[in-house]
């Protein structure tokens, strides 16, 4: 309880703030048809005419939400102006890319562990990988993946998803199969256990904890691979093609709900991870953390 | 010792030119056309005869978008990390809401700040500046944690002030999570630099030049454009590690077996 205190006051804040911002920002433009008219108005008026326009430069926060409302709720979801429509396209690159992610990154983290030389070879080679900007490379990606004869945009959008996301599930397996200590990897040696049986029984399970506390990163990292994917691409459906559309036609409202809508995504695909993350821990024993 | 580094080195080094080697050799055996995937040769070429070009768009993009935006992003997070940390309430409530937000999609303010600061650098490093800010303010809110009761104890037996307590004892232990923070800032500060471009750019700078070139079917230029992003990135975070060895030699992730 002395939790949500603060955090409400905070979030309150952050809407005061917001508001501000509007009435502030937009409020040029209001002045500026008033002169044109050779009106002088009032604050109340002011404060109205900022609060509603069709192309504000910064909305304000009823204004985001009813377009949302409008672009969840009101608009049939095959409609190609349905946020739920893009949404689910993205989503959709997002899973795959989280899927090929978490393949990825456990297959690495396994041959790392194993090898030594595998580990002196690709272990810096991951780290590279991560500090190349992987915008840069989305355009190579689609063409590539074109020429292989992917015709959807799904699977260079999947590619560009899990190469962002392997790797917290890389690093966090790596952590996790080398976490047992010399105790219980002795123990499993005065067992005969064979280095097969080591891995299943002792350093596979032990992995676990470190693997689900990996994926709530890995989701989230997944969902900005599939949103950056879709900018360079010439995507037309998806959350990051609705802000392109947006950007090119001046229309901020088609931008603002698009950001919103993908940080709704983005706090549903956490929140579902992190229900499973505790689920399992439960199932194995774990004490809450 | 001294074969164990060699072999750090040999390693992916040797495993990074037998993947050139092996590019090289696949595009003329297959005869892949350069519209679809240029030998490494042909990148190289594309770079020793443009390196004008690359330039400037390093210049635009790395140094004026990333750059610029990462330094102001990572002190405005510092510094709000240390004006939020005197306070009890703020940090109750600004920690969890800080830590949700630096889980969001924040690229997708790009098109927003292209709108707001126009087409040149400024809306780039607007975008890199609320891209950092985040991860930034999370770690060192986690890093000025991370002294325990008996240091901070000490220090009030010292009767040290909040002032000299933060630039004596709980800033420096913060360092390895501000580094932290740094490394994962150098990353998505090309990233941010290099998207926000895609939404309108002046005609120079990385991604518009890759944009641009893909629509003309110069890929070769397109991969040299890429070789230096990549080798900005690893560089930018090479440096911020190189920086994190000398001030936090005494942890003990930094230790190193002599």
């Amino acid at each position: 309880m002395n939790r949500v205190v603060p955090i409400l006051t905070v979030v309150l804040a952050i809407f005061a703030i917001w508001y501000v911002a509007s009435f502030t920002m937009n409020r040029a433009w209001v002045m500026d048809q008033a002169a044109r008219a050779g009106e002088t108005p009032s604050l109340s008026e002011q404060i109205a005419g900022t609060m509603n326009q069709s192309r504000p430069v910064v909305p304000a926060p009823h204004q985001v939400a009813v377009e949302l409302y409008d672009g969840i709720f009101d608009k049939a979801v095959t409609s190609k102006r349905s946020l739920v429509y893009h949404g689910f396209i993205t989503l959709q690159a997002t899973l795959w890319g989280f899927a090929l992610g978490i393949i990825g990154g456990v297959a690495l983290a396994i041959l790392i562990v194993l090898s030594r030389t595998a580990d002196l070879t690709l272990m810096p080679w991951a780290i590279i990988s991560q500090t190349i900007p992987v915008v840069a490379l989305a355009p190579m990606i689609v063409i590539l993946t074109n020429a292989l004869g992917a015709e959807s945009l799904m699977v260079p959008k999947a590619i560009i998803a899990g190469y962002l996301s392997f790797f917290p599930v890389l690093v966090s397996m790596v952590k996790g199969l080398t976490s047992p200590d010399a105790m219980q990897l002795d123990l499993l040696r005065t067992y005969g256990a064979t280095k097969n049986q080591v891995f299943w029984k002792l350093r596979l399970p032990a992995s676990m904890p470190f693997f689900f506390a990996s994926l709530k990163i890995a989701v989230a990292a997944s969902l900005v691979g599939a949103i950056v994917g879709e900018l360079p691409t010439g995507a037309i459906s998806g959350l990051g093609a609705r802000m392109l559309i947006g950007s090119q036609f001046g229309n901020p409202m088609i931008m603002w709900s698009a950001l919103f809508a993908a940080a709704i995504l983005a706090a549903m695909l956490i929140w579902v991870v992190g229900g499973i993350e505790r689920v399992a821990s439960r199932a194995m024993g774990g004490q809450s953390a | 010792m001294i074969i164990d580094r060699a072999l750090r080195v040999f390693y992916p080094l040797g495993f990074g030119i037998l993947v050139l080697i092996l590019w090289e050799i696949s595009v003329h055996a297959f005869n892949i056309p350069p519209a679809i995937l240029p030998a490494p040769t042909d990148i190289g070429e594309a770079m020793a005869n443009s390196t004008g070009t690359l330039f400037a768009d390093w210049l635009q993009t790395v140094v004026k978008g990333a750059l610029t935006g990462m330094i102001m992003g990572a002190l405005a997070g510092v510094a709000a990390a240390i004006a939020i940390d005197r306070s009890d309430f703020l940090k109750k409530g600004l920690l969890p809401v800080a830590n949700f937000v630096a889980a969001l999609p924040i690229v997708g303010v790009a098109p927003i700040m292209v709108m707001w600061f126009g087409f040149d650098w400024h809306s780039k490093a607007a975008v890199v500046v609320v891209m950092v800010f985040f991860p930034m303010l999370v770690n060192t809110l986690a890093g000025l944690q991370a002294t325990d009761r008996m240091q901070r104890d000490l220090m009030r037996t010292y009767s040290a002030s909040h002032g000299q307590t933060l630039a004596k004892l709980r800033l420096p232990a913060a360092l390895p999570f501000i580094f932290n923070g740094l490394k994962i800032c150098s990353t998505l500060a090309l990233i941010g630099a290099i998207v926000a471009e895609y939404f309108g750019s002046p005609t120079q700078g990385m991604g518009f030049r890759i944009s641009t070139e893909v629509g003309r079917l110069g890929i070769d230029m397109v991969w040299a454009e890429i070789a230096v992003a990549a080798v900005s990135g690893t560089v930018l975070y090479g440096i911020v590690a190189l920086i994190e060895r000398r001030m936090t030699f005494w942890h003990p992730s930094q230790r190193t077996g002599r």
